[in-house]
C-alpha cells in the first residue's frame, strides 16, 4: 500500500529545510515526490544514497533529502558522478539536472558518462528555460519561442536529449512529463535498478520564467492530451531507432505531439563490471609472470 | 586473488627517474588510488604511468577523462569515498581547472593537482618549460581563497613532495598543487624510492561524533583547529555539500555576510595559523651575504654556479629557494630584507614572484630581478651580469 506522504516526508527528507525555494506551480517539487516514492518502494539504503547535481532549480534538488548530496558546478554533475561510483560501486548515485545544465555546458560529460556506462541514474528536469536565470533560451527551447535572448524569436533548432542519450548508447531512456506520476516513478525504480547508465527525461512546467500558459491547468492538459506514447507511435513499424522526421530530432515531437514513453531498454556491460573483469586478468597476468621469472 | 603490493610492483628501488615518474612513484606511495585526467604536453607521462600502475592495486582505479574539467571534478567527488585522489596536466588544462579548484576549496576537499608548467598563454610552447602559471596557481578560482602549493626543482625531491602534498591536503583539507615545469618533468636524475614502510601518511580525521550532533562544517568535534573532521559516503551522517556560501550545518546561505565572511575568514586561518608546518624553503650561503638571489624550479638549479662565480669575484652572494610557493614565505622576506642590500629574483616569467618580493621586502632594500622566457632557462653568466650590476 502507498505510504502517507507526512511518514515518507519525515524519512526522507531535511525537513528543516522546508519549505523549497521553487516557485508555485514548478514541477520540482512533483518530481521530488516521484524519486522519493522509487527510492521508498526500492528500500534503498539512505546511508548508501548520494545525490549529485549541478547548477539550477533542479539541481537545489540534493539539499532537501536526508542522503549524501553534492550540489556541485554547473555542467559538471555527471563528471562528480563519475568519480563518486567508479571508486564505490557500492553507492546509488542518482544526478539531478536540467536541459541547460546538461544539454549546454555539460553536453560533453553527459555523453562520455553514457559512453563509458557508468552505473547511475540520470533525471533531467526538462523545463525548456533556464529558469534560474530568469528566462532565456535552452538547447531544448523550440524554434519560434520568445524568449528574454530571443527577443525576435528563437532560430536554433532543439535537442531532444532522449533521442540523443539512445543515439550515444544508453541502456535505458524514458522520456515524460510530470503529469505522469506512476509512470516517472516506475521509470525511476527501473532506471535505478539497471545496471548501466539510465536517462530519464521529465519535460516541467515552469510558469515563472517559461510561461506557456497563464493557467496552471492548461500545463496539465497539454501534458495529458497533447503526448504521444513512443511505442504506440512506432507500433508495428520495422524500426523505431531511425528518425522519421525532423520533427522528432529536433523538437522530441512526432506529428505535432510530445514524444513520451520508454525509448530505450537493452542490456550491455556496466563500467564496473567490464573494469573488475580488466582488473582481475591483470592481476593474474601480473603474478604468472612473477612466478615464471623466480 | 593475492594483493600485488607498492614496494614489488616499483622494483628496482633505485632508477634513472624523471621528475613526472617521481611524482607518480610518489603518489603511489601516498596511497593515491584514483587518478583521472586528459592527455597534454609536458604531463602525459603521469597520466600513462597512473594508467599502467593503479588497475593492478588494491582499490586503485583510473579514468582517462574527455577534458580537464571532468578530470578534476572526478577526482573532488571521489575524494569523498576517503580515496587520496589526483590529476595532472599543464597550462591550458589546468586554467581549465579553476572553477573545480574553488569548489574544492568550498568543500573543503583535499586533493592533488599536477601542474607541468609549460610556455604561455594560450597554447605557447608546449614542449618548453615556463613559470609564467605562479599568480594563476594562487590567484586562478574566483572569489577570496587560500591555497597550498610547492614546487620541486629535482626528481628526488619531486617523489618526497608528492607524498606531503597528499598529507598536507588531508591535514587541511585543502588542494594541494604542485607546480612542476617541462625541465623538471623530462630530465632524469638518480631516484631512491622508499619502502612504503619508509612513507609517513598523515590520514584526514573522521567523523566520530554521534549523529544528532554532527554538522558538516563545525570544527573543533575532537582537536582544536579550524579544520573540519571529514565524512565519507557510505556512512550515517549524510553531508550535503554545496559550492553556495553555507554555514557550519552546510545549509546554503547567501544573503548573509556574516555567515559568508566567517566560512571564508576560516579557509585562510586553516592555512596562516599553522604556515610553519606548511611553508619549506632552503638557504644556501646566507652568512654574510648582502645580495640575495630568490628563485624556485628549475631556474633555482643554476644558481649555485652563478654563486660561486660571484663569490670568486668578491662578492657576497646568497640564495633563498622557494619550496612552498603558497602560502608565500612573507616573515622570512622581510627578515631577510632588514639584513641585505639588495634581492635579485630570478624566474622564468616576466615577474610575478617579484612583486611577492617587492611587497614583503617593504622598501628596505632593493629588489633587482631577472627575467626569462620562451622557455630558456638563465645561465650562471645571465645571473652574474645582475649581481654585477651596481646598486640603483
Amino acid at each position: 500500500m502507498a505510504k502517507l506522504t507526512e511518514e515518507l516526508r519525515e524519512k526522507y527528507l531535511r525537513t528543516d529545510l522546508l519549505p523549497t525555494i521553487f516557485c508555485p506551480g514548478c514541477g520540482i517539487g512533483q518530481i521530488m515526490q516521484y524519486v522519493v516514492r522509487a527510492i521508498d518502494d526500492l528500500e534503498i539504503n539512505q546511508d548508501n544514497l548520494v545525490f549529485v547535481s549541478g547548477i539550477g532549480c533542479s539541481s537545489r534538488l540534493p539539499a532537501y533529502f536526508e542522503a549524501y548530496g553534492v550540489h556541485t558546478l554547473h555542467g559538471r554533475a555527471l563528471a562528480y558522478a563519475t568519480g563518486i561510483k567508479v571508486t564505490n560501486p557500492d553507492l546509488t548515485v542518482i544526478v539531478f539536472t536540467g536541459d541547460g545544465d546538461l544539454a549546454a555546458i555539460g553536453l560533453s560529460h553527459f555523453l562520455h558518462a553514457i559512453r563509458r556506462n557508468i552505473d547511475i541514474t540520470v533525471i533531467c528536469v526538462n523545463n525548456e528555460t533556464y529558469g534560474m536565470t530568469g528566462g532565456q533560451i535552452s538547447p531544448t527551447t523550440s524554434m519560434g519561442t520568445i524568449t528574454k535572448t530571443t527577443p525576435y524569436s528563437n532560430i536554433e533548432h532543439s535537442f531532444n536529449l532522449s533521442f540523443l542519450a539512445k543515439a550515444a548508447g544508453a541502456v535505458y531512456v524514458s522520456r515524460w512529463t510530470t503529469a505522469h506520476s506512476r509512470q516517472v516513478i516506475n521509470s525511476i525504480k527501473k532506471g535505478i535498478k539497471k545496471k548501466g547508465l539510465a536517462f530519464i527525461e521529465l519535460i516541467s512546467p515552469c510558469p515563472t520564467s517559461n510561461r506557456r500558459y497563464e493557467d496552471l491547468k492548461d500545463y496539465l492538459n497539454y501534458y495529458l492530451n497533447e503526448t504521444i506514447n513512443y511505442s504506440k507511435a512506432y507500433k508495428d513499424e520495422y524500426s523505431s531507432h531511425i528518425f522519421k522526421d525532423l520533427d522528432e530530432c529536433f523538437t522530441a515531437r512526432y506529428q505535432g505531439k510530445l514524444i513520451i514513453g520508454e525509448i530505450t531498454d537493452l542490456d550491455k556491460p556496466d563500467y564496473h563490471t567490464l573494469y573488475s573483469q580488466l582488473k582481475e586478468r591483470i592481476i593474474n597476468e601480473y603474478w604468472n609472470k612473477r612466478s615464471e621469472r623466480d | 586473488m593475492k594483493e600485488i603490493q607498492v614496494d614489488d610492483l616499483l622494483e628496482p628501488k633505485i632508477k634513472f627517474a624523471t621528475g613526472n615518474e617521481a611524482i607518480v612513484y610518489g603518489a603511489l606511495l601516498a596511497n593515491c588510488r584514483f587518478f583521472a585526467g586528459y592527455p597534454i604536453t609536458p604531463a602525459s607521462e603521469i597520466l600513462e604511468m597512473m594508467a599502467k600502475y593503479l588497475p593492478l592495486l588494491k582499490g586503485g582505479y583510473f579514468l582517462q577523462m574527455e577534458d580537464e574539467i571532468a578530470s578534476i571534478a572526478a577526482i573532488i567527488g571521489a575524494s569523498w569515498n576517503n580515496y587520496r585522489t589526483m590529476t595532472a596536466t599543464s597550462g591550458p588544462g589546468f586554467s581549465l581547472m579553476q572553477e573545480n579548484i574553488g569548489f574544492a576549496c568550498m568543500t573543503e576537499t583535499p586533493c592533488v593537482i599536477v601542474d607541468v608548467q609549460r610556455s604561455g598563454p594560450s597554447t605557447g610552447q608546449p614542449t618548453k618549460p615556463a613559470q609564467g602559471d605562479i599568480m594563476e596557481v594562487r590567484w586562478g578560482t574566483h572569489g577570496d581563497h587560500n591555497i597550498i602549493a610547492l614546487y620541486p626543482n629535482g626528481v628526488q625531491e619531486s617523489l618526497w613532495m608528492t607524498i606531503r602534498a597528499f598529507n598536507l591536503a588531508d591535514k587541511y583539507r585543502v588542494p594541494v598543487i604542485i607546480i612542476s615545469d617541462a625541465a623538471i618533468a623530462h630530465m632524469r636524475e638518480k631516484l631512491v624510492i622508499p619502502n612504503q614502510d619508509e612513507v609517513d601518511i598523515i590520514k584526514r580525521i573522521p567523523v566520530t561524533i554521534e549523529k544528532p550532533k554532527y554538522h558538516p562544517f563545525r570544527t573543533g568535534y575532537t582537536h582544536p583547529t579550524k579544520v573540519p573532521e571529514m565524512d565519507t559516503f557510505g556512512k550515517k551522517y549524510h553531508t550535503y555539500l554545496t559550492g553556495l556560501t553555507h554555514d557550519w550545518k552546510a545549509h546554503p546561505e547567501t544573503d548573509d555576510a556574516e555567515v559568508h565572511e566567517k566560512l571564508v575568514r576560516r579557509f585562510y586561518e586553516k592555512i596562516e595559523d599553522n604556515k610553519d608546518d606548511i611553508i619549506t624553503y632552503q638557504e644556501e650561503y646566507l652568512e654574510n651575504a648582502d645580495i640575495v638571489i630568490v628563485s624556485y624550479g628549475i631556474a633555482s638549479r643554476v644558481i649555485k654556479t652563478a654563486i660561486e662565480m660571484a663569490r670568486e669575484q668578491g662578492y657576497r652572494v646568497g640564495h633563498f629557494r622557494l619550496i612552498t610557493i603558497w602560502p608565500f614565505p612573507a616573515e622570512e622576506i622581510l627578515d631577510l630584507s632588514l639584513e641585505i642590500n639588495k634581492f635579485i629574483v630570478v624566474e622564468m616569467n616576466l615577474g610575478q614572484l617579484y612583486h611577492s618580493v617587492v611587497e614583503y621586502s617593504n622598501g628596505n632594500c632593493q629588489v633587482d630581478k631577472l627575467f626569462s622566457i620562451g622557455g630558456k632557462i638563465p645561465t650562471p653568466k645571465d645571473i652574474l651580469k645582475v649581481i654585477k650590476k651596481r646598486i640603483l
